[in-house]
């Protein structure tokens, strides 16, 4: 995967929003499909990032959270890497079951998968990659740079 | 982004203003919860300046509802744009709670 935009994050759940914000800000410049950007887009990432802080590096402040961005043709792919043990993602329950909708958690794999067009965990279950397609065949102009968060 | 308490007679109207996120949804938690030690029992949350929620917020209106309602109050969301509802409806969360279009929605009959 070529990658055109990176973050290293610091594992704090306060450093989400501005991330997620200024990957939408790169994105959305070179893409016209605001809402399946703003909306899809937005959810995958920001619970991507959520879950890899929570869980992945469960909380602990001394890891850190690798963001990759590549936008190639219609396509925009988000890897998200933490420094934890990994996960088995086909562990976790649906969370629209009647009992498990009164639950607090368990929503975010959920919504990842409800909204991207691939969601894919790499074996270790540490790195998950993101993919959503957008419509129409417009192709945006590719997001370069490297920033460090 | 903040959440701004008002009354509305007996109802307590927390307005979410930017996101509902896994950042500051300890803020709104611990706002509604002091109000409901308080002795206050219908809450409305009102997303009419909110852009987006993600599963930690959802997660954290899923709690506060429960708890909300085991002191035998009630707990309505209102004024949700296209994007948060779709949330609601793929989480299925839209069939545990009462979603009004409008604040005054909300407060009637509550």
């Amino acid at each position: 995967m070529k990658t055109e935009l990176v973050l290293e994050l610091p594992n704090d759940v306060r450093s989400i929003s501005h991330a997620v914000d200024y990957v939408m800000q790169r994105c959305s410049a070179c893409c016209e499909h605001a809402r399946k950007l703003d909306l899809n887009f937005r959810v995958g990432l920001t619970e991507a990032l959520s879950n890899a802080m929570l869980y992945g590096n469960a909380g602990d402040s001394a890891k850190r959270v690798r963001v990759e961005i590549l936008v190639a043709g219609s396509e925009i792919t988000a890897r998200v890497t933490d420094e934890g043990a990994g996960f088995d993602p086909d562990q976790v329950p649906d969370p629209t079951t009647p009992q498990n909708v009164v639950k607090s958690g368990g929503r975010g794999i959920f919504l990842m998968r409800a909204l991207l067009d691939e969601v894919t965990f790499n074996d270790q279950g540490n790195s998950v990659t993101l993919v959503l397609r957008l419509e129409g065949g417009d192709t945006p102009d590719e997001v370069t740079g490297e920033a460090q968060a | 982004m903040a959440f701004q308490v008002t009354k509305s007679d007996d109802v307590t109207v927390v307005a979410v203003e930017g996101q509902l996120i896994v950042g500051n949804r300890q803020e709104l938690k611990q706002t509604v919860l002091e109000e409901l030690e308080n002795g206050e029992r219908k809450f409305v949350v009102d997303f009419d300046q909110t852009g987006y929620i993600d599963s930690s917020g959802l997660g954290v209106l899923v709690s506060l509802s429960k708890k909300i309602r085991e002191k035998g109050g009630e707990l309505r969301l209102a004024s949700l744009n296209e994007d948060l509802r779709t949330l609601f409806e793929l989480t299925k969360l839209d069939t545990l709670f009462k979603i009004a279009d409008s604040r005054a929605e909300a407060l009637q009959g509550l």
